[in-house]
């Protein structure tokens, strides 16, 4: 089961850096947006060069009246197609489709005290929750790390927002932003959340439990996009479909591609929705997502399909 | 705002009756061919029954994402009364105002939009007004501003709305069920389920754990996604038509299970359904489980041939643990014996409607 969508049209687009990209996007049919909460993302389609790819990007923004949605995306190196063409391409007035918002990576409202950190274009969701943190009058801090303070997209607007809350990390200036420092002095019962590079998101949570801190208190957004790999052949057994996956496409992608309805949610390996029943694989599964458990890896009957792939000829699915 | 059930001044389609004393509920024809029965074979089995809560068959209860119906001005005074004598049958904890918001919301456009005809609602902004016909209530307020109304937004809606509802907050890979009103339940108390979470309350279900059940339906709820709601059905049984069948009365109504003889059990004994669903709340990002009760007199239910036929068939191979967890154990044998003429054994169509 996939989500409810809806078509929007870009109303503002905006270079907050030379390489983030704001978009504003606005019902595009009179049907409402639904309201939004802190944390959660929206899955675009983009139709790029002939491709329908689909994109996670974070809602930099609560929307709690609805409205409008706002997206910030980094020009990837890695593109696949949708940065590059968000850069390239899309025009102030152009159409999109969107899903509607999914919060895989909500305020834990119990918390008694919130730790936001945020690497780089990972600024996104953390915004968006310290502006929900901020409205609520909850007690937290945001500790955010750019290269400098020109590529770090929202600087100025978030220290005007959260002033003293907030620290800015400018690898630039040769700030470093210290976890460890950080994490010993906070109260019991205090959530930390962290989006930023997978490496960062290791070492923060490495930094937090040598400090004591309960896994339960630790959150972070993994979702990334998928990583391309050598082709592979995809036969469905109970659509009695078949193709071949693309270097550059995800299993996903590819059973979308021949028009097979397949469940998804983050479409980054973090929500356990697109879990798949293997059949038959002639060659190794290469596990990619952060659901399956090590036995659930090593049993070989499951396949996460936004991200994982196989290593080898052909992958039999029951779908 | 004015809370007055002056039933003189409501439209005829809402009945006059009562849940409680002298229990003067029944169903009219039409209700008794859109009751929810609950039943798609001839016998019963715990299930992760979930579907869709996709629009029914045009005039059946799940028609509209929330069903009103001829008893609405009468549970609504009876939830008055509950509320009345026991406030604690509604409660919210406080990180759940933003949830009670959203459940406002989906309550009040709902309504307004399927039942033009009792409710509308005009949104300027967060400056909202509301007016619901059956009941004689006309409400500005600003939405999110919880002073503007005379109760908090959660209480104010459903005071106003068919149905239980509990707003489960999502935290710890878990649900945890932080508010609600609790007044039309079948044997259960918010009271003391307040602040559990979806596996801890749900503990005296016999057998389900040990099926996997609940781990399987938590997970499925967990990624609940907004604008895609769903449902399942739930049922036992109660004597007499009351609604607030809670553990704070049982020593009003326990009592009522051994009144039932051969002469009363079509007027007595009555089958009672839940329609449970759950909608994924946007702002909150929590989760709002609805249970909406139906009644229906045994004497109502076998003017349908085939649920006359087929209820007699479940009940009388239902699983004693589950007669017994469903508390239908004292007056099983008394109900089977009055519905066996009903059952000439003949085979029964597939699917829960009459044929």
């Amino acid at each position: 089961m996939s989500a409810t969508r809806y078509t929007v049209r870009v109303t503002e687009a905006e270079a907050v850096t030379p390489h983030v990209r704001r978009l504003r996007l606005e019902p595009a049919d009179g049907a409402a947006l639904p309201p939004a909460s802190a944390g959660a993302h929206t899955v675009v389609t983009l139709e790029a060069n002939g491709r329908t790819l689909r994109n996670s990007y974070s809602l930099t923004a609560p929307s709690l009246a609805g409205g409008a949605y706002e997206i910030a995306v980094l020009r990837s190196p890695t593109s696949r197609g949708g940065s590059r063409f968000v850069h390239e391409r899309l025009r102030e007035g152009d159409t999109l489709s969107v899903s509607a918002p999914v919060n895989l990576f909500p305020l834990h409202r119990l918390a008694r005290h919130h730790v936001l950190v945020a690497g780089g274009i990972g600024i996104t969701p953390i915004a968006a929750m310290a502006e929900e943190l901020s409205r609520l009058g909850a007690s937290y801090e945001l500790h955010y790390a750019v290269r400098s303070e020109a590529a770090g997209a929202f600087c100025r607007d978030l220290e005007a927002r959260h002033a003293s809350r907030m620290r800015l990390y400018s690898s630039e200036r040769q700030e470093r932003l210290r976890v460890r420092e950080i994490v010993p002095h906070q109260p019991l019962g205090s959530h930390l959340y962290v989006c930023g590079p997978q490496r960062m998101i290791d070492a923060v949570f490495a930094d937090a439990r040598a400090a004591g801190w309960p896994e339960a208190n630790l959150h972070a957004e993994r979702f990334e996009a998928p990583a391309g790999g050598d082709p592979f052949a995809v036969r469905l057994a109970r659509s009695g479909k078949s193709t071949t996956v693309g270097e550059h496409e995800s299993l996903l992608e590819a059973i979308e591609r021949i028009g097979v309805e397949a469940p998804y949610l983050c479409r980054g390996g973090a929500c356990g929705e697109c879990i798949c029943d293997v059949i038959e694989a002639d060659g190794e599964l290469d596990h990619r997502d952060h659901f399956l458990s090590p036995e659930e890896r090593r049993a070989g009957d499951k396949i996460m399909i936004c991200m994982s792939r196989l290593k080898g000829r052909e992958l039999v699915l029951d779908l | 705002m004015s809370l007055a059930f002056d039933l003189s001044r409501t439209p005829s389609f809402f009945r006059d009756e009562t849940f409680r004393g002298d229990f003067t509920f029944e169903n009219s024809p039409e209700s008794i061919r859109r009751f929810p029965f609950p039943f798609d074979r001839d016998q019963y089995m715990y299930a992760v029954n979930i579907e869709q809560h996709m629009p029914g068959p045009p005039k059946s209860a799940t028609a509209f994402p929330i069903d009103i119906d001829e008893h609405y001005v009468a549970e609504m005074a009876d939830r008055a009364k509950v509320l009345a004598e026991d406030p604690l049958r509604c409660q919210s904890l406080p990180h759940m105002i933003t949830a009670e918001w959203d459940l406002l919301e989906l309550l009040m456009t709902s309504m307004a939009r399927d039942y033009p005809q009792w409710f509308s609602l005009h949104r300027d902004g967060d400056r909202w007004h509301w007016v619901n016909r059956p009941l004689g209530i006309d409400q500005r307020f600003t939405f999110g501003d919880a002073a503007t109304l005379p109760y908090g937004p959660m209480e104010y809606v459903t005071r106003q709305c068919q149905g239980d509802f509990c707003l489960l907050d999502q935290r710890d890979d878990n649900l945890w069920l932080d508010a609600g009103i609790v007044t039309s339940q079948a044997d259960w108390s918010l009271d003391f389920d307040l602040g559990m979470n979806f596996i801890e309350w749900h503990g005296p279900v016999p057998r389900a754990h040990d099926m996997g059940i609940f781990e399987r339906a938590l997970k499925f709820l967990l990624n609940l996604q907004i604008g895609r709601p769903i449902r399942r059905l739930n049922w036992t049984m109660t004597i007499n038509p009351r609604l607030d069948t809670s553990p704070e009365n049982y020593h009003r109504w326990g009592i009522d299970r051994t009144t039932v003889t051969p002469e009363n059990v079509g007027d007595k004994v009555h089958l009672r359904v839940e329609l449970q669903a759950l909608w994924r709340l946007p702002r909150s990002n929590a989760i709002v489980f609805s249970i909406r009760c139906y009644l229906i007199k045994m004497r109502e239910l076998v003017t349908v041939p085939k649920w006359g036929r087929r209820f007699h068939r479940v009940l009388r191979d239902l699983p004693a643990d589950l007669a017994d967890y469903k508390g239908l154990t004292n007056y099983r044998a008394t109900t089977l014996e009055w519905l066996a003429p009903y059952d000439d054994g003949a085979p029964t169509s597939p699917g829960f409607f009459p044929d």
